[in-house]
Formats: C-alpha cells, sequence, structure tokens
C-alpha cells in the first residue's frame, strides 16, 4: 500500500516549503532517514529526509513548488505499485469499508489546518497530542505480532508446516532455534500460517489431538454449521491473536432501572419500549466519545480510528450461535429511535432475516448475558475491534453506602475486554469508570 | 616417509633450504638474515650454507627492501625478503600495495612478481603499541597479493614452498609466539600445500569457529574446554587471507548454523567482518544465531602484561562467544 | 661511446619531433576529452630522454616516473600503441589499463613509467640486482624528476645500491620544479648531483657524476653513455641533466609558480631548435632533409591517433584479468 511523504514542519512557525530540488528519483529505493529533498523555508535551505522508507512511486510536487506543511509530497510504496488518483491520497492501512473511518497514521489533508481534521463532537481533544499518541500506539503495537526466531528455524518450521507462535524459544533472549523447531511434535504442529503482520489471515481450525472420532449408541455425531465455525474461527484467531486484558467493576443500576420503569410508563407501545441493554449501549457509546482510542480498528501495522460510533450488539440465536447486530451511532441517536430499531434488527437476526447492513461496521461491541442470570464473565474481542464489553445481571445486593449504612441496592457489573495492542489497562479502567458514572447519573444517557 | 614433529621455525628453516637448493633464483633479502642469522633464527647457517649473494643482509630501510625485491622479481630472480615484523610493513606499503600487487596488472600482464615477503605478526610479548598488532587483514584487502597466515609447522613448510614456487606475491605472515610450536612435517622436498585453501583442523557439530595463525591455538583450547559441557566445535583454519577459500564454512556452517570468528585482528574491518557478511549472504536462511567476533580489544596495544592480556582473544573469551551463539 | 654517425642524429631528431607533435596532439586530445586522468607533458625535455637513451645497449633497462610518454617513444615502442594506451584502448601498450601514467614495453626493456613519486626507484634497484646475481651485464637507466631526490625512496634506493654496488644510472632531470615547487624551495642542496656524496666517498658506493645541460641531445648522450659504462663496470652514479618542461606540470596546471617571460625564454634556447641548428650548420643541404623529417612525424602522429580511435574498448574480461597469474 502506498504512502506518502509529507512536507515536514521544520520550525515552530514553519507553514509551508518551497522545493528545491529533489535529490532521489522516481524508481529509486530509499530508506526511513534519507536525504529526498532540499526545500527552503524562510530561513534555511534544508535537506528533508525520508518519513518512510520504499521506492518512489511519484512525485507530487515539482521544484519551485510552495507547499504547505504535512501536505504529500511524494508517494512511496513496493516497487510497481499502483499510486492512488492525483490529489487523493488514500488512508495508509488497508482500506476499513466505511468511508467515514479515518487513517490516524495518513498525513492531515492538505488544505485542512492541523487540528480541524478532528471531529468537532471531540470537543477539547487536543488533535497533536491525540496523533502522537496514536503513533506511538501504533508503533508499539508490532511488537507481540513479531516471532524471534533464527532465520534457520523460520525455514525448518515452513517446510514442517510448524506454527512458530506454538514453539517455546530456548535461544538467548528467547529466540526460536533450530533444535526447538526439530524437537518441535510433528503431530501438534498444525499448519502455519505464513503471514504474521496482520491479524485477518483466515486460519485452519487447529485440532487439538483427540483421538479417534468416538461411535456407538451411546454418542451423537453432529456436523458443525458454517455459522459456527465461522464463529469458532474468528474467536480462535481472536484468542491466537490478540492479547486481551480484562477490567471488571460493578454498576449501581438502582437509578437506571427506576428511569427506564418511568420511561416506559410513558410509552403504550410495547414496541417502542425501552430495554435495559439500549441503556447500556448508549452508556457504552457516550463513553465512548471520550475513549476515541477504544473506538479504533487494528490493522497490523496501523490503527484507524472511528468517529461514528457504531455498537454492535451481540445476539444469542434460537438455534445457537451469535451474531452482531449494529446500532449505528448509538452516541448520537435518541433512545427511543435506538430502542425501535435495536428491537427489530434482534428480531430479524433471530428470524435469520437480517440485513447485511445491519450486521456489519461495528465498531465497539457489546455482549449482554444480564437475561441469562449470570454474575458477571469475560468476552472475546470481535477484531478489528479494540474492546468489548461484557455484562452481568442487575442483581440485589447488599452494599455499603455512602453514610457507611448498609443498604440493598442493584448492582450490575460489567467488564470490558480491551486488545492490548491498542490500548492499556489504566485506560480500560477509565473507560469503564466514565460507563459507570453514566449508567449511575442515567440522566445524562438522555442529554 | 614418516612425518617428523618440528617446530614451525624448523619448518620455515627447511622450506627456505630447500627451495633455495631447487632453484638458483631463489634468495634471501633483509635486516639481519645473514650474519646474525635472523632475529628468529630462522636463517642461521643460510650465510655459510649460501654466502652472500644468496643470503643478502640489507639496511633497516624498509622501502627499498620491499620495492627493490619487486623490482628483482619483475626481472626474472625469486627474492624471499624479509620484513623483521608485520608492524615496519607500513613503510613497505607503498612498495607492496602499489607495486607489488598492481604492476601485474597496470602493464596488461607484461610482468609477473615471484615474491614471497616473509614476516612476523601478532601481540603478548609486552613490545608496546608500535610492535604487537596484527594488521594481516589491512594487506588482504588488495587485489593482486596473497596472504598466507599458517598455525602449524606442517602448514607453514607447505604453504612457504608453494608461496616461492608461485609467480604472484605472496605476504607470509608467521606468528612470533608461535614458533616453537611443532607438529609432524613431511621431509619430501616437493611438499607443497595449495594456494587459497583453508582447512578443517577439527570436527564438531554444533558451532564453528573459523579463525587463523594464533586463532587456532586459542580456538583449539576454547574447544576442548567446551567438549567438556557437551558442545562440539568444528575448527576451520583459513591458512590464507587471500585467497580466501570460505568453502569450507560454508559446508560446516550448513550442519552447525553457528559461526565465531576467531583472529588478533582489531576488531572493525576484519576477517570476521567479512565472514559475517558473506554468511548472512549466501547462508542466510542457515543462521540460527548471529555470527559472533572474537578479535583484540579496539585500542593500541599496551606494555604492561596484565592489561595487554585483556586486550587480546583468548581460549576464555571464545567459550563465552560460543556459548552465546550456542546457548540457551 | 660510438661516435654518432649523420644517420644517427636524423634519427634522433626525429624522436625529438616525433615527441613534440606527439603530445601536442595529445594536449588536443585531452582538451576534447579523448584522453582523460593525468597528462604529464615532457615538451622541452625531448634532449635528455632521447640522448640518455641512445646512449643505452638493447640489452639495458629503462625505468621512469609519470612524464613517460618521450621515454618511451625514445626507446621505440609503436606511437601507435602508445597513443591507443593514451585513449584507453586495448592494442594500448598496457591493453588500456595503464594509461598516460603506465605505459610499458617488457619486450624493449623498458619497464614502465610509475605514477607514485620516488616509487619506482627501488624498482630500478631490483632490477639491477637481478642484472648483477645472474652476471648478465646489463644497466638499469632510471630518469627522475628533481621531486624525488626529496623523498624517502630516493635515499634508501641510491643508498642500497651503493652498498651492493647496483648497475645503475640515476638520472635526475632536473625541470626545476616539483609541481609548482621550485629546486630551492625543495630541496637543501640545489646541486642535486650532490645528493650522491651521501651514498659514496674515495671510489667506494656511489659516483658522484656530471651535472649536464639537458637541453642538448648530444652532450646528454655523450655523458650518459660515459655513465652507462661506468655503472657496467663498478656501480651507481647519478647524473643531474638539467632542462625545462614548456608546458605546465599537467594539464590544467595555473602555472602560478613562474612567469610567462622565463618560459619563453626556455622555447627559444629550446632542445629542437638548438639540434635543428646544429645539424643545418653541420651537414650542407640537410634543410630539406629536416623538412621531410618533420613531416613525417606529423604522419606518423597522425596515423597513431586514427589507429587509436580504431581501437576497441578493452572488455568486461580485460577488467578482470592478470590480476594474478593464472
Amino acid at each position: 500500500m502506498a504512502e506518502t511523504l509529507t512536507m515536514p514542519k521544520l520550525g515552530f512557525d514553519m507553514a509551508e516549503g518551497t522545493l528545491i530540488t529533489w535529490t532521489k528519483s522516481v524508481g529509486d529505493t530509499i530508506n526511513k532517514g534519507d536525504v529526498i529533498a532540499e526545500i527552503e523555508t524562510d530561513k534555511a535551505t534544508i535537506e528533508i529526509e525520508a518519513q518512510t522508507g520504499g521506492t518512489i512511486l511519484k512525485f507530487l510536487a515539482e521544484p519551485g513548488d510552495v507547499v504547505p506543511v504535512g501536505a504529500p509530497i511524494a508517494y512511496v510504496g513496493a516497487e510497481g505499485e499502483q499510486v492512488p488518483e492525483e490529489g487523493a491520497p488514500s488512508p495508509a492501512a488497508e482500506p476499513p469499508s466505511q468511508a467515514e473511518a479515518e487513517a490516524v497514521a495518513a498525513p492531515p489533508k492538505p488544505e485542512a489546518a492541523p487540528g480541524k481534521t478532528e471531529d468537532k463532537d471531540e470537543g477539547e481533544a487536543r488533535p497533536e497530542y491525540a496523533e502522537a499518541k496514536a503513533e506511538a500506539e501504533a508503533e508499539g503495537a508490532e511488537e507481540p505480532a513479531f516471532i524471534k526466531a533464527s532465520p534457520i528455524a523460520r525455514r525448518i518450521a515452513e517446510e514442517r508446516g510448524i506454527d512458530l507462535r506454538r514453539v517455546k524459544g530456548t535461544g538467548p533472549g528467547g529466540r526460536i532455534v533450530k533444535r526447538d523447531v526439530e524437537e518441535f511434535p510433528l503431530e501438534e504442529a498444525p499448519a502455519a500460517p505464513v503471514k504474521e503482520a496482520a491479524p485477518a489471515p483466515s486460519v485452519e481450525l487447529p485440532q487439538p489431538s483427540v483421538g479417534e472420532l468416538p461411535s456407538g449408541p451411546d454418542v451423537e455425531i453432529i456436523e458443525i454449521s458454517r455459522l459456527r465455525k465461522r464463529i469458532g474461527q474468528r474467536m480462535v484467531e481472536s484468542k491466537l491473536y490478540v492479547p486481551h486484558f480484562y477490567v471488571t467493576t460493578a454498576i449501581d443500576v438502582t437509578a437506571l432501572l427506576e428511569l427506564r420503569k418511568q420511561l416506559n410508563e410513558s410509552i403504550t407501545d410495547e414496541a417502542r419500549k425501552i430495554s435495559v441493554n439500549d441503556l447500556i449501549v448508549k452508556g457504552a457509546a457516550l463513553a465512548l466519545r471520550e475513549f476515541p482510542n477504544l473506538n479504533t480498528h487494528f490493522y497490523g501495522d496501523r490503527l484507524v480510528r472511528h468517529k461514528r460510533i457504531h455498537i454492535g450488539i451481540a445476539v444469542a440465536l434460537p438455534d445457537g450461535g451469535l451474531m452482531n447486530v449494529v446500532a449505528r451511532d448509538a452516541d448520537k441517536t435518541a433512545l427511543g429511535t435506538m430502542a425501535v430499531q435495536n428491537r427489530e434488527m434482534i428480531a430479524r437476526a433471530r428470524e435469520g432475516k437480517v440485513r447485511a447492513e445491519e450486521v456489519e461496521g461495528s465498531t465497539f461491541s457489546v455482549s449482554n448475558l444480564g437475561p441469562y442470570d449470570v454474575d458477571h464473565f469475560a468476552a472475546i474481542i470481535n477484531p478489528p475491534e479494540a474492546a468489548i464489553l461484557a455484562i452481568g445481571a442487575a442483581r440485589k445486593t447488599p452494599v455499603v453506602l455512602e453514610d457507611d449504612t448498609v443498604g440493598v441496592r442493584m448492582i450490575m457489573k460489567a467488564t470490558v475486554s480491551v486488545d492490548h495492542r491498542v490500548s492499556d489497562g489504566a485506560e480500560g479502567a477509565e473507560f469503564l469508570k466514565l460507563f459507570k458514572e453514566l449508567l449511575e447519573n442515567p440522566m445524562r444517557l438522555l442529554m | 616417509m614418516a612425518d617428523r614433529p618440528i617446530t614451525i621455525r624448523e619448518a620455515l628453516s627447511a622450506a627456505l633450504r630447500e627451495e633455495m637448493q631447487r632453484d638458483e633464483r631463489v634468495f634471501i633479502m633483509g635486516e639481519e638474515v645473514g650474519v646474525w642469522g635472523g632475529t628468529y633464527a630462522v636463517t642461521r647457517g643460510f650465510l655459510d650454507e649460501f654466502g652472500e649473494k644468496r643470503v643478502r643482509d640489507t639496511p633497516i630501510a624498509e622501502m627499498v627492501i620491499a620495492g627493490a625485491a619487486v623490482g628483482a622479481a619483475m626481472a626474472g630472480l625469486r627474492p624471499v625478503a624479509e620484513i623483521m615484523t608485520i608492524n615496519f610493513a607500513f613503510l613497505a606499503l607503498d612498495a607492496i600495495v602499489n607495486h607489488a600487487a598492481k604492476v601485474r596488472y597496470m602493464f596488461n600482464g607484461q610482468f609477473t612478481v615471484p615474491l614471497v615477503i616473509r614476516t612476523t605478526t601478532g601481540g603478548g610479548k609486552q613490545l608496546g603499541a608500535t610492535h604487537s598488532h596484527a594488521p594481516e587483514v589491512i594487506f588482504a584487502h588488495f587485489p593482486g597479493l596473497y596472504v598466507a597466515v599458517p598455525g602449524t609447522a606442517y602448514d607453514a613448510k607447505g604453504m612457504l614452498k608453494a608461496s616461492i614456487r608461485d609467480d604472484n606475491p605472496v605476504l607470509f605472515v608467521e606468528h612470533s609466539t608461535m614458533l616453537q610450536r611443532r607438529s609432524p612435517v613431511p621431509d619430501d622436498p616437493d611438499f607443497l600445500l595449495p594456494i587459497g585453501k583453508s582447512d578443517v583442523k577439527r570436527r564438531g557439530d554444533d558451532v564453528t569457529i573459523v579463525t587463523f595463525g594464533k586463532g587456532l591455538e586459542w580456538s583449539t583450547a576454547a574447544a576442548e574446554t567446551l567438549a567438556q559441557d557437551g558442545i562440539e566445535a568444528e575448527i576451520i583454519d583459513l591458512r590464507w587471507l587471500r585467497p580466501l577459500d570460505l568453502e569450507p564454512v560454508f559446508e560446516s556452517f550448513k550442519k552447525t548454523n553457528r559461526c565465531v570468528v576467531v583472529e588478533e585482528s582489531l576488531p572493525m574491518f576484519n576477517v570476521g567482518a567479512e565472514v559475517a557478511a558473506r554468511l548472512q549472504d549466501e547462508l542466510f536462511d542457515y543462521m540460527d544465531a548471529p555470527v559472533k567476533r572474537v578479535a583484540a580489544m579496539d585500542v593500541p596495544l599496551p606494555y604492561a602484561a596484565e592489561i595487554e592480556r585483556m586486550a587480546l582473544p583468548s581460549p576464555e573469551k571464545i567459550v563465552k562467544a560460543v556459548k552465546e551463539v550456542v546457548g540457551g | 661511446m660510438a661516435t654518432p654517425n649523420k644517420e644517427t642524429l636524423l634519427d634522433w631528431y626525429h624522436q625529438m619531433v616525433l615527441i613534440r607533435r606527439f603530445e601536442e596532439r595529445c594536449a588536443e586530445l585531452y582538451q576534447q576529452g579523448l584522453i582523460g586522468g593525468f597528462l604529464h607533458l615532457y615538451i622541452g625535455q625531448e634532449a635528455t630522454g632521447v640522448g640518455a637513451i641512445a646512449a643505452l645497449k638493447e640489452h639495458d633497462h629503462v625505468i621512469t616516473a609519470y612524464r613517460d610518454h618521450g621515454i618511451a617513444l625514445a626507446r621505440g615502442l609503436d606511437p601507435k600503441r602508445v597513443m591507443a594506451e593514451m585513449l584507453g584502448k586495448v592494442d594500448g601498450v598496457s591493453g588500456g589499463k595503464g594509461g598516460s601514467m603506465h605505459l610499458a614495453d617488457r619486450e624493449r626493456r623498458f619497464w614502465g613509467g610509475y605514477g607514485i613519486v620516488g616509487g619506482h626507484l627501488p624498482l630500478a634497484a631490483g632490477i639491477a640486482l637481478a642484472s648483477k646475481y645472474e652476471d648478465r651485464g646489463e644497466v638499469v637507466l632510471c630518469l627522475m624528476g628533481d621531486g624525488a631526490t626529496n623523498i624517502g625512496y630516493f635515499h634508501e634506493s641510491l643508498n642500497l645500491s651503493a652498498v651492493w654496488e647496483l648497475p645503475v644510472v640515476w638520472l635526475i632531470e632536473n625541470n626545476q620544479y616539483g609541481m609548482g615547487t621550485s629546486v630551492a624551495r625543495a630541496s637543501g642542496v640545489t646541486e642535486l648531483v650532490k645528493k650522491a656524496r651521501a651514498y659514496g666517498d674515495n671510489g667506494r658506493g656511489m659516483k658522484e657524476g656530471p651535472r649536464i645541460d639537458g637541453m642538448n641531445v648530444l652532450e646528454v648522450y655523450e655523458q650518459v653513455s660515459e655513465a652507462v659504462e661506468y655503472a657496467r663496470k663498478h656501480g651507481p652514479i647519478l647524473v643531474e641533466s638539467l632542462t625545462y618542461r614548456l608546458q605546465g606540470h599537467s594539464m590544467g596546471d595555473p602555472e602560478r609558480y613562474r612567469t610567462k617571460e622565463e618560459v619563453e625564454q626556455y622555447v627559444a634556447s629550446g632542445p629542437i631548435g638548438r639540434f635543428r641548428a646544429y645539424l643545418i650548420e653541420k651537414y650542407k643541404n640537410i634543410e630539406p632533409k629536416l623538412d621531410e623529417i618533420d613531416a613525417r612525424a606529423l604522419e606518423e602522429v597522425d596515423e597513431a591517433v586514427e589507429f587509436a580511435k580504431n581501437s576497441p574498448d578493452p572488455t568486461f574480461e580485460d577488467l578482470v584479468r592478470h590480476v594474478y597469474v593464472d
């Protein structure tokens, strides 16, 4: 995928630079840090260095052009690669399906001054800080995907179909060395997926050694449905690739349940009544506004920050299996409207009549097992999403109140699972804290 | 005829004597080669045996020792010039590099330079900064020259005789602390070793140690220690830095997948750098660990014995390096 | 020493004119970009090269520094092949791999021009050693510039030749400038031949030879002939030839170190003009013959350039050949 090189900012007050000369040519291979051009600012003539490596595919500026800071000046990519249409530098990561997705690592568009590229809804967010942070996170995120193995260990693993992620390295610094793959039991070696960087490749479902298929009157042999297989595959991928961490909190939903009761009392049409889940989705969506990093997709070496918040709602299907329906713009959609939409989508999902657009594009997911009377649980992240919220049942619980007396409150436990490549525990905890505040002060959900 | 164990010094003497007896054009020139008998006593007795014409004492003048030897070789003689230590060869660098190595090429093959320049190398004798380094790699940089670095009496004899008989210029580098090392050497006056062939000095499956000269001694001691820990090192003695024969190294590395290069050279731009570069280039997919180098430290050698020792390679340093590439 | 007859004198005249025309053409070709690298012209010094080499026997040896075109032609190298070398062609005397500074011809015992100042001096000693070692009775004529007498090689080589009594004529071509530094600014003694005294005394070691007029081919011939015979019988001798290069050190020399007037003066007393005048005086009606030689020299240069231009470039095989004896 072609990347853009941009006019660097080489001084706190530099707004634009004049390209004097290219010191490299189209077709040249460059490394990050190579001098590629000379530019003139109002202070001096300065050599500029490539911000990324690769083959120069195209120049977007001619000597003499005055180019604003941050505007693209060249495309760099793999040799022979096509470059995007003139004037439309595309996001750098694998393109997400939503047109509204913003690739945080892509350069700001030339015509827009920094700071105006951010969604207004982000309020006081400082864009430069947010960008820097996202970049740092993207860099840090690469590490877990790298497997430290010697060249010959890699070669043997490939020949024998050994998945290096399953091999324990005993070499210096934990490197997987020749003997580790040679001694790796072959029958336990599932075919290795070839590429390692992105979490997207389709994985053959690893088959733990289970022995021969039993038969006889005591057992029934059932073919696995395609949906079941697909769920299994995705969950395996997620558990294999995505380093999950979990944060749990207990939320006092006494007020929330009371509010819902009041709201629904005024609604006569059953189909329009608001569910606890609708309130939870609303709460999660509002909390995500403050935590955009969790409203992010992970693409190997890039993060795709979503400016719209679409909450996936896990729906258990009557014949087994699971499906996500998507509450679009859940932070902005009025609660009543959302409740109707959710109810209809869930119904269609259970009837197997769901529409494609109703199950695609979630940026964050909620799984609510409250109706099943579970205390709490931890959900598996749905890649490429960065987090999922798991909700337990609301129960009458004795709690120590603020005046140190013990009272009975409705307590609901919530656990957020977060991709550690994208975020860290503190952010997960802060997100959960805000979510809790919103649910405990439910009037804020209506504002 | 059974091979007799003799010292490297005796092997060198025998090689010189045999070749001088064989070919009238072979003669020796250098500082103290005649009356003194050689500062390392390699040519003791030669003056009496061959006379002043063929055993020529020179002034202390390295530029002309090397340069005149080049001219004599071009004009049909087969000089064996002696530069007392390789540190003095820096004075003769122009004659060696610009003329010995290049006259054949720049005059399109009209001239040949059948020349051997013998010299000694190495530290460890408290001779201080100007007399102690082992800079033979410098000379191996230049096409047109051969560089011999024997590590045993057997090799010393066979390689020196081959060098004298060859029509190319050879810098023949002997290690000054190894002249008393003994090994069996054939008496055969036509015992020759091929030019530019390295040699497997020890078999092992766990790591390839590439070395030459004094490094052979350190590596052999290290290999014995390692064997007690169950690590079997294969030792490849390069014997020549030019022509550089890495085939046995590649063969060995395909088996061991790990390599340590041991040499007395300084650590930058040395044989280890060359071997490591070639291994990653040719056998990247066989690598199980980074190639490690054991060389002298990046300082001029000091006088004091205690710190001179620190600056030089040792079997302990080699053991440590091997364990780093083999270890867990 | 044989007294040169008319035929020999005309031959020397031809050599000198050929060298002059050849080098003038080289300067043109250099400016046209057909000759690359350095180009050190011998113009003005022809009498020294021609006279000194005339003093040698065929089995004697010649070796010189990088101002070597004139020496090569005087030693009888084919102008065509010398010009091909100038142009970097495969038919060049060094196969196009040596260039202007590295002409050589083993057959004619011309051991080459050498680009490192003084670097060929020990080689000359070695070649002389081989002659003495095998009792061949051959002498080495080693030419060098005045600048070479200040370099370490000079001391070591002359000293060794003295100690070993080697048959070498060390001939200093004192053209008065080592690049742009005059002899007086570069050497403790300006009468360079006196440097012999450091290497010999009382008939032992180096002989201090004459200081000769290097612009007079006859004097050069006579004096060097005596020196060659001395070297053949006894050992090394140092001779100084006073000469002048009429061109810059090499192409592109700004010549800030000398005046136009100084150069003009030497042009007027140049070796070719002087020798021509001598011949006209000595032989009646020789002028048409000399004109004919002048014309012939020009034709030879034309032919040489034609030959060189038509000679192929060296190939990849030439690039990698002769690094070693196979």
